[in-house]
């Protein structure tokens, strides 16, 4: 590192500039954030995922999230030829610090990151007995640790396995899309976190996010489509073996 | 008035059933929190608190307010996409306090296989080795720059 | 993965809902069930099984006000479940129940018995001394009119409840049946057919409790069985379990044949995992051994004693039958990947809140409670008069 004293001398002050939207601990306090110019989602451009766990590492270092349990995790598969309908799957830990190497080279392999799909229509909203858990006006998704009951059917709604009850709280727990970091100009941790830019958040209500272009010129499918949760986690490249 | 003396029973507990009523309306306004129903069926402060969690990851953008160089030598090579906390870890405390908090010094033995370390299941186009062929038990920055690791391009040691 | 075969969600090998939540089901439907048979005397007129009217409407209100425990035990937070009176969510079945179970515990249950029982209880709230005439006193709401315009306004209003009571009853369980079969996560529960399936089974099993009950009541207390009673609840019995079969039948026979995408994977856990809960004890012993008992008395005139063991026996069996109904579809939901490439394990603990000690406790506490109101209120005739008919 070159920086000498003297460059911190206008580095810091620049710095702490700079940080202080970030730690502000409000909306409020970061001035531009309107729910109303945002509607959240992600995309996962899945030829890129190398399956090397940095967003579920980021995300437990993010989120505290508590061993054994997951609010993002990858899955590899392993489809052999035609056998579209029973794919190999495995998770170790979540893909948590990456994969064993793959034991047969034959037919397909390929990495899934999943996480919550942030539903437009969720299931898992609608069983909410006492609306702990909800949409918040710009997409995502968000569970109430203060309210909520831990009855647990959310977790029993959702198609995706994306929920838990964490283990100290007692209450549903699930990804938030890193709801106190988008909202104050930050990317998620997992994006953050992801080296070959697999994962990218999107607002869908932003006409300059990239997102709108790579709709239009990528096939993108929504896991488990029949289910119409209306789904905005968008994969690009999505096999028909994925479950 | 024969009505009323043989069927005043019912009116006693009718008499119950309202006054149970309206004890749970009165409990029920205090109970309720303020803000719900503000935004939708929840408790509209849960927004507030959800958003007021502190960042453990401080984002590029506030790593290369300091360390141009190194984004400047990162942004010539292969690395040039991958942010500094996917290596290096969440920094904002770091960031918060550069002086008194220091990031702990990576250890590229355990980094590097982690995305390059050769999987079947990995894209066909994207650089893996099998480690133990390919650098014989060596650290990885023995030869490669980890901030622009392409040996071709200038990033060797 | 230990207990794990196959691939499953990370966050799913964990059960959610533990054997509490196949407690719960059980006890509501032994309520919905005990309810329907005492409504088929009030409102259907069917006098035979009158000796049985009183314990039915006892018999629900023991398991009734024993339901929610296992619902509270097993909430993350116990504590917050008020808020389901506070702001219940309109889209959840599982919201209603808080209002479903008050209405149908207060403006049902308790005020059919109360107007079923106000004559014996204004007598002894006159008659006894201490504290139990504070109890009955208190009971009688202050009002000591039993003339036989009274009784006589009593008896009508009582039927005006059963009637409402019938539909209040089938919600009471229907919706519980609807809280599973709404889930379209769930393949396993996900079916229109599941309330219909919970509300006869729940029938199956109340009118076979209060059958049982009522037999070891008239045993306990060195009485005559009246066997017109009893063949008439049998034959209840078998009926409502023929038809609750013929649902049960309808949906898999409808699952095989459409073999949809959950298919596979469900039929192979219910030939390994669910093979003891399901096939031998729900279906062989607990369903098709009790109907075929019941259809020999309803076909074959048998003597007394012959039908009474019968009956017992056909009575515990089904009981047990409709209790592995609920396990096959609370825990076997839970023990299928909704990858359905893998199974986990349900482990039952001993001692913990959610444990079976637990639920045993829950299901011996309704008998303690039907007890001390037995006591407190006797269903059957004492020295005095019978009531008056409409």
């Amino acid at each position: 590192m070159n920086i000498t004293r003297r460059h911190l001398l206008w580095l810091l002050p620049a710095a702490a500039v700079a940080w202080e939207h970030v730690l502000a601990g409000t909306p409020e306090a970061s001035p531009n954030y309107q729910t109303s110019q945002h509607w959240w989602a992600m995309l996962i451009d899945l030829p890129n995922c190398i399956g090397c766990g940095n967003c579920v590492r980021a995300c437990q270092a993010e989120n505290d999230v508590p061993d054994g349990y997951f609010r993002t995790w990858v899955e590899r598969y392993h489809v052999a030829d035609w056998r579209l309908e029973t794919p190999q799957v495995d998770s170790p830990d979540g893909g948590k610090h990456g994969f064993p190497p793959a034991k047969e080279e034959g037919g397909k392999n390929f990495f899934v990151p999943k996480m919550c799909n942030h539903c437009a229509d969720s299931p898992c909203t609608q069983v909410c007995p006492v609306g702990a858990t909800f949409i918040s006006p710009d997409g995502v998704v968000l569970v109430d640790k203060t309210y909520c009951l831990g009855c647990r059917y959310c977790v029993q709604a959702c198609p995706y396995g994306c929920r838990f009850i964490h283990p100290k709280t007692n209450t549903a727990e699930k990804c938030t899309l890193c709801y106190h970091r988008i909202t104050k100009g930050l990317t998620t941790a997992c994006c953050e976190a992801c080296p070959t830019g697999a994962r990218k958040l999107a607002n869908l209500r932003d006409p300059k996010d990239p997102i709108h272009e790579f709709l239009k010129t990528h096939s993108v499918q929504v896991l488990k489509p029949h289910m119409a949760t209306y789904a905005k986690v968008y994969y690009n490249g999505l096999d028909g073996s994925v479950r | 008035m024969n009505l009323f003396r043989d069927a005043g029973h019912l009116f006693r507990l009718a008499a119950v059933f309202v006054a149970g009523l309206a004890f749970f309306l009165v409990v029920r306004g205090f109970l309720v929190p303020k803000t719900f129903g503000e935004y939708g069926h929840y408790r509209g402060a849960a927004l507030e608190e959800i958003a007021a969690r502190p960042v453990n990851f401080a984002g590029h953008q506030s790593c290369e307010t300091c360390h141009a160089e190194i984004a400047e030598k990162k942004g010539g090579g292969k690395h040039v996409h991958v942010n500094c906390e996917a290596c290096h870890g969440p920094q904002a405390k770091h960031a918060d306090d550069p002086g008194s908090i220091q990031p702990a010094k990576l250890d590229t033995a355990v980094l590097c296989v982690r995305c390059h370390e050769a999987n079947a299941a990995k894209p066909k186009n994207f650089p893996q080795v099998v480690s133990a062929d390919h650098s014989n038990g060596l650290a990885c920055d023995t030869c490669h720059q980890p901030h622009s690791p392409a040996i071709e391009s200038g990033g060797a040691k | 993965m230990p207990g794990v075969e196959g691939f499953m969600y990370p966050n799913e090998v964990e059960l959610q809902w533990s054997v509490l939540i196949v407690l719960y089901p059980f006890l509501t439907g032994l309520v919905a069930g005990a309810f329907i048979l005492a409504s088929l005397e009030r409102v259907f007129q069917v006098q035979a099984v009158k000796p049985t009217y009183r314990l039915a409407l006892l018999t629900a209100l023991a398991f009734l006000l024993v339901a929610p425990m296992p619902l509270q035990l097993h909430l993350g937070r116990p504590e917050r479940s008020f808020e389901m009176y506070l702001t219940p969510h309109r889209t959840s079945a599982m919201a209603m129940f808080g209002f479903v179970y008050l209405w149908y515990l207060m403006a049902v249950l308790v005020v059919e018995i109360w107007l079923d029982y106000r004559r014996d209880i204004v007598l002894m709230a006159q008659s006894s001394t201490g504290w139990k005439r504070w109890f009955y006193g208190a009971l009688t709401l202050g009002s000591n009119n039993i003339s036989e315009r009274a009784l006589h306004i009593d008896e009508r209003a009582g039927w005006l409840i059963t009637l409402i009571g019938i539909p209040s009853a089938f919600l009471l369980h229907g919706y519980v049946g609807f809280i599973f079969g709404s889930i379209k996560a769930n393949p396993w529960w996900s079916t229109p057919l599941m309330p219909v399936v919970f509300l006869f089974s729940a029938m199956v099993s109340g009118i076979a409790l209060v059958l049982l009950l009522y037999m070891l009541s008239m045993r306990l207390r060195k009485q005559p069985i009246d066997m017109r009673c009893v063949d008439t609840v049998a034959s209840y019995l078998f009926y409502t379990f023929v038809i609750d079969f013929s649902m049960e039948m309808l949906d898999l026979i409808h699952r095989i044949y459409e073999s949809d995408e959950s298919f596979r994977s469900l039929d192979f856990m219910v030939h390994t995992k669910l093979y003891l809960s399901h096939i031998v004890i729900q279906i062989a012993l607990g369903t098709l051994l009790p109907i075929a008992l019941l259809a020999v008395t309803q076909v074959i005139h048998l003597d007394e004693n012959t039908r009474k063991r019968i009956y017992v026996l056909a009575g515990c069996l089904t009981l047990m039958g409709i209790f592995a109904m609920r396990w096959n579809v609370v825990i076997g939901g839970q023990l299928f990947s909704k990858s359905f490439l893998g199974y986990t394990t349900y482990k039952m603990g001993l001692v913990t809140r959610e444990g079976l000690l637990t639920a045993v406790a829950l299901t011996i506490l309704p008998f303690l409670i039907l007890w001390v109101l037995v006591k407190l209120l006797p269903p059957w005739p004492q020295a005095t008069p019978e009531r008056t008919a409409a």
